[in-house]
């Protein structure tokens, strides 16, 4: 029995060295360049991660290749998955790695970015963060840029929105333990909201945990006036749905990971007032809507993915423009070299879908919108509220 | 103190409920440790893939009555299965094997889980009549708070009376007594234990109905904190006494939720509260409130 | 062979001779492994196949001192812990505390006005030893406070949890695990943890470098290889010991080893104890491996898995574990991960089936598999040695010599 096992394993061992040997290189007759995918596909932020996902394969589809040195390259995306946990986060990194990127994309979920930022520095790979918005991911690094807004901006625009809008004195907030995305937000949400004399009262949650209630009753005694919780799809999901139960009529503020249509379905029918802050609202451009939209119904796995139905999240318009702004660095490098991408994209501008793209000097793209949306608890879809900017 | 609990009444009824379910869940863990000495470390997923069914079910177009029968029928022979395959070839095996046997179950049933669901978070159909918004005092909830603690009662009730008076319980307390003996006096020892099995999936099934309709999100993990819960309340109670499971479940939900209550930095320690009660009771009395005193056999 | 060396010492029996030669072939093929992973770190030229192999082997080696250190707990004195992945926990922050440049302070602990704790051990070092030493000597000694300050812990939660038997003591030392991380996560301890943040910036493998003659020699593979060996060898040494001795009657029968005159307290504390020293090691190491600590990845997910490997290389085999640990680490991280990807690994077969999370439900039925089926795993509680193995052939060749006389006689 034993010798059987050992059988089995030598085997596995024979077909996987096969494996690494024989697909290096592309196949003579198509040139390849590769793009990495570096996002959670399960784990707590696998939703987010898959949607994000959808927004590079359906720009891969529109641009599936691309000219360097006058030779048509053909454009493949490589994935891995970093299951939203730091811990797998480098073996992740170094498999993109392995498999030869030029440029990697990613993460949704600041933590793992920040994770796998050394593995990718070491081997020289520039990455191109979509919607972490931790100001650490880029900070004091040559090669992590990021096209998306960062928590210092968008805790101030929650804050601002808060006063303004909502009229509020005192503000709930309520993170997970543990979760440096939701702690740093909150964080920055707090000196903000304090610059503004409003009052803030901050608990967190411990990971996994299901049941909201006891903290939404908090924030109904302490008489606050909104409450913000930048948590992960999952617990937003609950938090919507026992506010509604028990009765907790106070606005919910939630953050970018918030902009998910099962987050706005579960509100439906219910008498919760929601808000969102994100980096796109939906019917900035019909076209390329239109476009993503038919390509995601066209296949009932991206429609899981998106979760059910074809609504846009933010996510995935910030995918697909993370991928066209790897494009321009390519073409700007001319090279499929990871080191000539790297040094060409601090320089790269593009006008995306959800805006103007250019990097300042720590890597972080110039970015002072913020769109605040709320659901529609009749129709289920994202209603746009404002526009915040920054100061 | 009626002013006291008024204001806290949200609270209360919110640990009430949490605490009806651990029960259910604890129940599964008291009686097949009272019979195996086996803490059944998969209990808490079998608990998830029952919520997983129902998700499964509807999804497949099933009428709600049809799903929950589904529900609990599956749970069942899934519990049972488990024993068949996983513990009974282990029946002689040191008691670390089975240990690690059960913790293997419950890695396979989770990587399933995920496997099937994708990694994504699943939403659990709405119970029409469980998810009812009803105020009471003031206090507005779900109608599956109030529930909870009845229905657990009810089945409680029945499950003490079912293993004081019927055959197979009296069958099922011999052998939680002394394994060897009961064996040769004659019972059946493997179909007293699946029988156990049954009624533990069964209540969890039950469990996990009320559970998810509270909390309406099912994913992989989603078991493995209820479980760890439930087995540190049989614990509480005295491991082989249900009436002490019950009762160590209803505390450790109330506490948690007054802890949650009291805000400020403690709630970040709700769970590790659960640990701590944990230690000092096995430290306090190792026996549980309602635990009989074991004796050491050499 | 080596005649002289006998006659010089006539008594010796051919047992000792087998384990004088094992031990010499032990220490070659030891050298030789040495210089592969050199050559490996500084010469071979990267390839898909050696970006993929070092990181395996690196975390091989870590996830082997920690199988080992809790197969020493579990496997030979029967101890039923579960609490491995609080005490790496524990390791691995105090690893990296210690080891933050101070420079570093106000980006990592930015919210938590740069910290508390306001040096660095090995920039200390740097600042007297030149750099390169400075990082080497530092981690060592960050990596010996990490096993400390573990030991410590255990040492606390030993006290209580220590009355308790088997399947109590499992589940207390599970729920001390995760206190532990509760604390670590607790912004009342931000200025020292960072909270629910991560630590960062600390020294890593890749500071493992000298330079000689200009040069730049690279050890970030080698690093975690010598401190998981001699780590490794000091668990051996135990485990033969007299200690080792009375650990493994304590597993056999509690009640029989107190007869025969063993404080059972003082040495299943002793065991507890010295193995949370080696799994806050095992912790620091992979704090350097992973360049990034967080509290919250140290689930009771963590401990099972290493439980498993334990089991996967057999329960009381310090050379099982070894193994398994290497194989679990290269099929989960490396020669598996295909299943993910909906590919197969040769041609361009696509298999439907095959998508996130089919590697992992293939790892646990095969698990289950061996748990049931191969419950010695694969070394049983046997070790692979030179020694033994030279004994085997030994006693071959004999019984085949004895074979063709009997032959011959007839």
């Amino acid at each position: 029995m034993k010798k059987f096992l050992a059988l089995v394993l030598a085997a596995l061992m024979v077909f996987s060295l096969c494996a690494c040997g024989n697909d290096d290189g592309g196949s003579g007759d198509e040139k390849v360049i590769k793009i990495g995918v570096y996002e959670p596909q399960t784990g707590k932020n696998g939703a987010g991660g898959k949607q994000e996902i959808l927004g590079m394969q359906y720009a891969n589809e529109k641009c599936p290749t691309v000219e360097i040195g006058g030779e048509t390259y053909k454009v493949e995306l490589v994935y891995a998955d970093n299951e939203s946990v730091n811990e797998k986060a480098v073996s992740a990194a170094t498999e993109l790695i392995a498999e030869g990127v030029s440029v990697v994309l990613g993460s949704y979920g600041s933590g793992v970015s920040i994770a796998a930022s050394d593995t990718f520095k070491e081997a020289g790979v520039p990455a191109i963060g979509v919607t972490c918005t931790n100001p650490q991911v880029t900070e004091g690094n040559e090669h992590y840029f990021r096209i998306c807004f960062l928590d210092p901006f968008q805790g101030t625009v929650q804050a601002n929105f808060a006063k303004d809008q909502l009229k509020a004195t005192k503000v709930y907030c309520l993170g997970e333990l543990g979760n440096d995305y939701d702690q740093g937000l909150i964080n920055y949400f707090k000196e903000a909201a304090e610059d503004l004399d409003m009052e803030v009262i901050t608990e967190s949650f411990p990971a996994d945990n299901s049941d909201f209630t006891s903290y939404l009753n908090n924030a109904k005694k302490a008489g606050a006036e909104a409450i913000f919780a930048p948590c992960s799809i999952q617990y937003a999901q609950l938090i919507v749905e026992q506010a509604d139960a028990q009765g907790v009529e106070i606005p919910l503020l939630g953050s970018d990971t918030w902009d998910n249509n099962t987050i706005v379905g579960a509100t439906v029918g219910k008498s919760t007032e929601l808000y969102v802050s994100t980096f796109y609202a939906e019917g900035g451009n019909a076209d390329f809507e239109a476009g993503i939209k038919e390509w995601i119904k066209a296949d009932s796995k991206r429609l899981e993915n998106n979760g059910g139905d074809d609504m846009l999240s933010a996510v995935t318009v910030m995918g697909y423009d993370a991928y066209m702004v790897a494009i321009e660095a390519i073409k700007a490098a001319d090279s499929a070299d990871a080191a000539a991408v790297m040094a060409a994209l601090p320089g790269v501008t593009y006008t995306g879908i959800s805006g103007d793209i250019s990097f300042n000097d720590t890597g972080d793209a110039n970015r002072d919108t913020a769109y605040i949306k709320t659901a529609n608890t009749e129709t289920g879809v994202w209603d746009f509220v404002v526009v915040q900017k920054a100061a | 103190m009626i002013d006291f609990l008024h204001n806290n009444l949200q609270y209360l009824l919110s640990g009430i409920s949490v605490g009806g379910q651990y029960a259910l869940i604890a129940i599964g863990y008291t009686m097949v440790y009272g019979i195996l000495r086996l803490i059944n470390f998969a209990h808490g997923d079998v608990f998830m893939v029952a919520g997983l069914i129902m998700i499964y079910a509807i999804a497949g177009g099933l009428p709600m009555w049809l799903a929950i029968v589904l529900v609990l029928v599956l749970t069942v022979v899934l519990g049972v299965v488990i024993e068949k395959v996983a513990y009974k070839p282990l029946r002689s095996a040191p008691r670390m094997s089975v240990m690690i046997s059960a913790i293997g179950v419950s890695y396979l049933l989770q990587n399933c889980a995920l496997y099937f669901t994708g990694g994504l978070p699943r939403t659990y159909p709405v119970i029409p009549f469980l998810t009812k918004k009803v105020t009471i005092w003031g206090a507005t909830t779900k109608m599956v708070t109030i529930v909870t603690p009845i229905l657990t009662l009810v089945l409680i009730v029945v499950l003490v009376l079912l293993i004081k008076y019927t055959k197979i319980g009296m069958a099922m307390r011999a052998v939680s007594k002394d394994f060897e003996t009961s064996q040769l006096m004659g019972i059946k020892i493997n179909s007293v234990i699946s029988f156990t099995f049954v009624i533990g999936c069964f209540l969890a099934a039950v469990g996990s109905l009320l559970y998810f309709s509270n909390y309406q999100t099912v994913v992989p993990t989603s078991g493995a904190m209820p479980g760890l819960k439930a087995f540190v309340a049989a614990v509480f109670g005295g491991i082989g006494s249900i009436p002490g499971a019950v009762i160590g479940a209803f505390i450790i939900g109330i506490c948690e939720n007054i802890i949650k209550g009291i805000g400020q930095n403690w709630t970040i320690f709700s769970d590790a509260f659960t640990f701590v009660l944990l230690i000092v009771i096995l430290l306090v009395k190792p026996t549980g409130i309602f635990g009989e005193k074991a004796t050491d056999k050499v | 062979m080596n005649g002289t060396m006998q006659n010089s010492k006539p008594l010796q029996t051919p047992e000792e001779v087998a384990k004088r030669q094992g031990m010499w072939l032990t220490i070659v093929c030891l050298g030789i492994l040495y210089v592969a992973l050199f050559a490996l770190d500084n010469f071979v030229k990267p390839s898909k196949f050696t970006l993929m192999l070092i990181p395996v082997l690196k975390k091989g080696a870590i996830y082997s001192l920690l199988c080992v250190s809790m197969n020493l707990l579990n496997g030979f004195t029967g101890l039923f812990s579960l609490g491995q992945a609080g005490f790496m926990l524990v390791g691995a922050y105090a690893y990296s505390i210690f080891s933050i440049p101070v420079a570093q302070h106000a980006s990592v602990y930015q919210y938590f006005n740069g910290g508390a704790i306001q040096f660095s051990i090995p920039e200390a070092l740097g600042n007297v030893l030149g750099v390169d030493l400075g990082n080497f000597l530092g981690a060592i000694i960050c990596i010996i406070i990490a096993g400390l300050v573990a030991a410590v812990f255990a040492a606390l939660i030993g006290i209580p949890v220590l009355r308790f038997k088997s399947d109590y003591l499992a589940i207390a030392t599970l729920g001390f695990a995760e206190i532990i991380r509760a604390i670590f996560q607790w912004n009342g301890l931000g200025t020292i943890t960072n909270g629910s943040n991560l630590l960062r910036k600390y020294t890593s493998f890749s500071d493992m470098k000298f330079a000689i003659g200009g040069q730049v020699f690279k050890f970030g593979t080698i690093f975690p290889f010598l401190i998981a060996m001699i780590c490794i060898i000091l668990i051996v040494l135990l485990i033969n010991s007299s200690y080792g001795r009375a650990f493994k009657a304590i597993r056999d029968d509690e009640v029989a080893a107190e007869a025969m005159g063993i404080n059972l307290f003082k040495h299943k504390m002793l065991s507890f104890v010295i193995s949370s020293f080696f799994a806050g090691v095992g912790g620091a190491l992979l704090a350097m491996f992973q360049t990034t600590v967080q509290a919250s990845a140290f689930m009771s997910a963590m401990t099972y898995e290493i439980l498993l490997i334990v089991v996967i290389g057999g329960i009381g085999s310090v050379s099982g574990s070894c193994i398994a640990a290497f194989l679990y680490i290269a099929c989960s991280e490396w020669w598996l991960r295909f299943l993910d990807s909906g590919k197969l690994p040769f041609g361009n077969i696509e298999v439907s089936f095959f998508r996130d999370g089919f590697r992992k439900v293939v790892f646990s039925v095969v698990i289950m598999i061996i748990v049931l089926f191969f419950s010695k795993g694969i070394m049983g509680n046997k070790e692979l040695s030179f020694a033994g193995l030279i004994r085997k052939i030994k006693s071959k060749k004999a019984a085949k010599a004895a074979k063709q006389e009997e032959g011959g006689a007839a």
